[in-house]
This record gives structure tokens, C-alpha cells and sequence, in this order.
């Protein structure tokens, strides 16, 4: 028999953080792991995803054969526009953006620290990078959602005490949800909420940089 | 309006602040940056949300060496290997921008502003030797108007008023671009006559609009 390895697939954390987006959201899926978030949205929930490029109300991408040049997501992929679709202009779709008017961005991640910088547009070092919405993302938002790998390609820990690439926004992230675990982050420091398969709190306090609190509510057994 | 792309793009000259409309190739005025890359007219600043991508489009200016300066927010996309080069022998410069915020300084050029605070970047890179201020207990970044010498832009319908009316996610960085250069130059879908749009669907104000030409299938369509 194989041995399972502990914690979820990138595809079962993005059912997971589906569970937690409320009905009738308004939501911004950052480019990458967020994107697959979409595909596990319970069918009962009505989410309105925005995109950067003036769409408000953005459906799943065209059956092949159907693609529209003038319908694009935020990556530059076709997609389709979902019942109650608005369209806009850039200026007004980053006025709901810095507006404060999406319920839930959701965001890759290089780094996350204690206190809730994020940094996920250059690693150090590297010349030119792309920052896209990012920034304006992270600052407007009202609730500002990290969904990345637990560590990165080298198994070094990604939730770290102090951001060591260049950060996107200081003290912009809410919650953590990672291939591990599911982490609040509070004014006294990260709080784990929910913990993976396989994953138990000695794990977590392990893979991650600074220290981490356990809140009453986890399941029990974890 | 005029007869032909190469018409259009008359006028333009060397250094100018250049708007290009678009979101990775949706909305971008193709037709009009294959004019501009023709004319040939060197040192160029580009003000666009991407570089470019294979052979087409914005990738044409970087290939012919006329850009020295490219205003993005995302400018490492896939295939963009022509602004890599650019960038990377030192030819051309680049100022990354939020997207938010590039949307916004072009909209306070085109609304006569001075400028404005956002707390986009704040405590970045992107801020370093800005000016900042607190504001309610928060710190917001000073960014400056971003004003076009010409702007080449794209729509599905116009009239010869310039009036112009967009369609679908190819709006995007349009409507603010046509609104903040010296010269707007819009490549259209199908030129409409007189009074065919409804004043009530017109969502580029044909005020803001010097040339309009037609380039059948050139997108927004």
C-alpha cells in the first residue's frame, strides 16, 4: 500500500477554500493556484467573480470553438460572463477594487509572514518582474486570502517571520490557506483553524518560521 | 475620420509619450501599433498594461529598437522575448507600474489633475522616493498624472464624431487612454453613420477622439 503524503493536494485546498467563500461574494481569484478555485465552488452559492479587465459577474472559460477575442480573464484566457455580468472600464473595475468593494481576494503567494506582508510578485534578485493588480489588490480588498503551497520547491518554509523577497502589501493578508493548514492571521500572531490530512500540530509548527497558536475550535484529534 | 492606418498614425513624432488600449492582446489597437512600427519613429515611451507577445502588436515596436521607456504593470508575460532583449541590453528602460495605478494617473492626466494618494505599494519597492503622507492613520503613496502624446486606441463602433463604443473585457484601458493624450487615434470594428449610436451606448465621448479609422476584424468585433 502507499502511503498517502500528509496534507492537501493543490486540487483538494482549492475545494477546501471554495467551501469558505459565502454566498453571493464578490470575489477576485488571482492568476495561477487561485484561478482553480472557481471549479469547486458549491452550485447552490451565487459568487460574482471579478477580473481586472472591467469584468464584474466572469463565467468559466467557452466550450472549444466558442471563444470570443473581446472576453478574456485576468490571465489572458477566454472565458464566458455568468448571469448579472457588468461590464466597465479599468478605471472603474480598480475603483471596486481600492474601493473597498470585493468581498474576498484571493492571491498566490512567495511568502507570507506573522504580522501578514505578502510578497508574490519578484523573488529577491530577480530583474524584472510583473505586479499586475496585485499591489492594488492587497490593499483594497476587504478580506485579502493567500493560497500557495505550504513550502516552496526546495521544502523551505514559505510562512516566514520576516518577508525576505520584496513585499506586495505590509500587513494585507487575513488568511493563509496552504497545502498544510488553514491559518487566521491576528494582531497576536498566526492561529491555525484547520489542519490537513496527515498533518498534525508538531508538522506545523515545523514547516512554518514563526511561532503558531491552535485555535479551540480545530477539530479534535488535531 | 481617415481612409488608412498609415494616415492615422501621421503626426506622430520621436520621444512621445505613446497610450496603447489593450489587456494582454484584447482591446489592443494591432492595426494601428503595425502603423506605428512602420512609420518608425524612434525613442518612444510606451504607457501600456503589457509588452507584447510574439511577433505581433506592441512586440513590433520593442523588434524595430523604438521604444526607450515602457510604462507597464505587466510586462513579463509569455513570448515577450523581443521586450526581454530591450530590456536587457540596457535599449530600453522600464517603470513598473500597479495596474490600478496606471489606470488612475493616466485618468488624473485626463481629468487635469495634479495627481493623487494611493495606498497601493505603500511600504514597496514600487513607493521608494515617493512622497507619502498619512491619512486617517493610513499611509498613502503620492503618484503623478500620466499624460500621452498620442494615444492609439481601439473600439468596436465609431462615427465620425469619434464617438466610440467598446465591447465586451476589449474596453479595458480604452476609454481612460483615448481621454488622456494630445491625440487619439482610434482603430474601429465598423464605422457606423451619424447617429446609429445611441448617445445612451456611446462610452468614449467622441470629444476625446481626433481620428477614428475602420480595420474590419481587427478585433472588437
Amino acid at each position: 500500500m502507499t502511503e498517502r503524503a500528509p496534507g492537501w493536494t493543490t486540487r483538494e485546498l482549492a475545494a477546501r477554500l471554495a467551501m469558505d467563500i459565502p454566498d453571493g461574494a464578490y470575489v477576485n481569484l488571482g492568476i495561477g493556484l487561485p484561478t482553480s478555485v472557481t471549479a469547486h465552488i458549491p452550485p447552490d452559492r451565487e459568487v460574482m467573480h471579478h477580473s481586472e479587465n472591467g469584468i464584474v459577474g466572469m463565467g468559466p472559460p467557452p466550450p472549444a470553438g466558442e471563444e470570443d477575442p473581446d472576453l478574456m480573464d485576468a490571465g489572458k484566457n477566454p472565458c464566458t460572463l455568468a448571469l448579472g455580468a457588468s461590464i466597465c472600464d479599468h478605471t472603474v473595475s480598480f475603483t471596486i477594487i481600492r474601493g473597498g468593494r470585493l468581498d474576498i481576494a484571493v492571491l498566490g503567494g512567495m511568502q507570507v509572514s506573522a504580522r501578514g506582508d505578502l510578497a508574490n510578485w519578484r523573488v529577491a534578485g530577480q530583474q524584472l518582474g510583473s505586479v499586475g493588480g496585485a499591489m492594488d489588490l492587497a490593499a483594497g480588498a476587504r478580506q485579502v486570502w493567500v493560497m500557495m503551497t505550504h513550502t516552496d520547491k526546495s521544502g523551505r518554509p514559505k510562512i516566514v517571520r520576516e518577508c525576505s523577497y520584496p513585499l506586495t502589501a505590509a500587513r494585507c493578508v487575513d488568511r493563509v490557506y496552504t497545502t498544510f493548514a488553514v491559518l487566521d492571521v491576528t494582531d497576536d500572531g498566526l492561529v491555525a483553524i484547520d489542519l490537513a490530512p496527515g498533518v498534525d500540530r508538531a508538522a506545523l509548527e515545523a514547516s512554518v518560521e514563526p511561532p503558531v497558536r491552535f485555535a479551540e475550535r480545530l477539530p479534535a484529534g488535531l | 475620420m481617415v481612409a488608412s492606418v498609415d494616415e492615422a498614425v501621421a503626426g506622430v513624432r520621436d520621444g512621445d509619450v505613446v497610450l496603447v488600449g489593450g489587456f494582454g492582446i484584447g482591446g489592443v489597437p494591432l492595426v494601428l501599433v503595425e502603423a506605428l512600427a512602420r512609420l518608425g519613429r524612434r525613442d518612444l515611451t510606451l504607457v501600456s498594461n503589457n509588452c507584447g507577445t510574439g511577433e505581433i502588436g506592441l512586440a513590433l515596436l520593442f523588434k524595430h529598437h523604438l521604444v526607450r521607456k515602457a510604462c507597464a504593470s505587466f510586462p513579463a508575460q509569455a513570448g515577450n522575448h523581443h521586450f526581454v532583449a530591450a530590456y536587457e541590453s540596457g535599449e530600453c528602460e522600464l517603470e513598473l507600474v500597479p495596474q490600478g495605478t496606471l489606470a488612475e494617473r493616466l485618468r488624473a492626466a485626463a481629468a487635469g489633475l495634479g495627481g493623487f494618494y494611493t495606498p497601493t505599494g505603500a511600504g514597496t519597492d514600487l513607493a521608494a522616493g515617493k512622497e507619502t503622507r498619512e491619512i486617517d492613520g493610513r499611509t498613502y503613496v503620492f503618484e503623478k498624472p500620466l499624460r500621452g502624446d498620442v494615444a492609439l486606441v481601439s473600439a468596436h463602433r465609431g462615427d465620425r464624431f469619434g464617438n466610440l463604443r467598446h465591447r465586451r473585457s476589449s474596453r479595458n484601458f480604452n476609454p481612460v487612454m483615448a481621454m488622456a493624450a494630445r491625440l487619439t487615434i482610434a482603430q474601429v470594428e465598423e464605422i457606423v453613420p451619424a447617429g446609429a449610436l445611441d448617445p445612451d451606448d456611446v462610452h468614449t465621448p467622441g470629444i476625446f477622439v481626433d481620428r477614428v479609422v475602420e480595420v474590419r476584424g481587427g478585433g472588437q468585433g
